[in-house]
């Protein structure tokens, strides 16, 4: 193994860790609510449906589109990634975060920041099966 | 629901996705370098990880001295291990480092307008509704 060290990718890394934090933060102090984003995409889809919801997941769609214009282009990684395997993770990672109740936000930020040891269980569990499914897929089956 | 909180929302989106695209969690190719740590491992990720709970764990001691009681996942009133948290989490990890995409980056690759992006949203969502089948319905 080696390890990649970039300075000024550390640093975006944290800057971004940050806004993310601060987005939390702020869902949390102003409207009273987790910013679990498979929860709230599961409920803005789901029968009872909330407006904020919607707005909360538009915004991220939105952040998706100023992205290009200002010099993120889409990552070459996704155009790699045949269509059946995005199909199947899709499929893994909303049925998965359902029955989880959490993803990388809810359990991995919101749960870990408040010491929950359901969430901080579940993140270690999610962080080691990807890290396994990485390792074979990429060094025993030579894939992604 | 005011009008405020809707704006607010979608702000709070706006800015939490910038996040994810400025950390590099918005590009797969980051993300399995980061959970690859027997290959040429990529430990920045770790950061965004870190600097999002450095900010958020204040406001949610803030939030518990003023008596809100914040609604959504990854709130849990039993503190119990479950099987469904265990399997739901372990089938989320597989999703996760097959596609290197989790439900945050997945809706703002969507933004980009491609089209695995959409297949991956359309499935996320799929997979969402079919959970939902066999479990009871969760706090909206």
């Amino acid at each position: 193994m080696s390890i990649v060290i970039e300075p000024a990718v550390l640093e975006d890394a944290l800057a971004g860790g940050v806004l993310i934090g601060i987005a939390t933060a702020g869902l949390l102090l102003v409207n009273g609510r987790i910013a679990g984003i498979s929860g709230i995409m599961a409920g803005a889809t789901g029968g009872q449906s909330r407006l904020w919801q919607w707005a909360f997941l538009l915004g991220l769609v939105a952040a998706g589109i100023a992205a290009a214009p200002l010099g993120y282009a889409l990552p070459a990684a996704l155009s790699r990634q045949p269509l059946s395997v995005l199909a199947l993770a899709g499929l893994l990672v909303g049925f998965g975060t359902r029955l989880g109740n959490g993803c990388t936000s809810g359990h991995g930020v919101c749960g870990i920041a408040q010491l929950n040891p359901r969430s901080m269980l579940a993140t270690g569990i999610f962080m080691l099966v990807a890290g396994l499914t990485v390792f074979v897929t990429r060094h025993l089956l030579g894939h992604g | 629901m005011r009008l405020t909180h809707i704006v607010s929302a979608f702000a709070f989106g706006l800015i939490l996705g910038a996040g994810l695209v400025l950390s590099g969690m918005a590009d797969p190719g980051r993300v399995k370098a980061f959970l690859d740590i027997t290959g040429a491992w990529n430990p920045s990720l770790a950061l965004v990880m870190g600097g999002a709970i450095a900010v958020a764990a204040p406001a949610f001691a803030l939030a518990r001295r003023r008596n809100i009681a914040p609604r959504g996942c990854g709130i849990a009133d039993d503190k119990q291990a479950t099987p469904r948290l265990i399997l739901g989490a372990a089938l989320f990890g597989l999703g996760w480092g097959l596609s290197g995409i989790c439900p945050g980056p997945g809706l703002v690759l969507l933004g980009y307008g491609a089209r695995r992006a959409l297949i991956f949203a359309a499935t996320m969502v799929i997979g969402a509704r079919l959970a939902a089948l066999f479990t009871p319905p969760d706090d909206p």
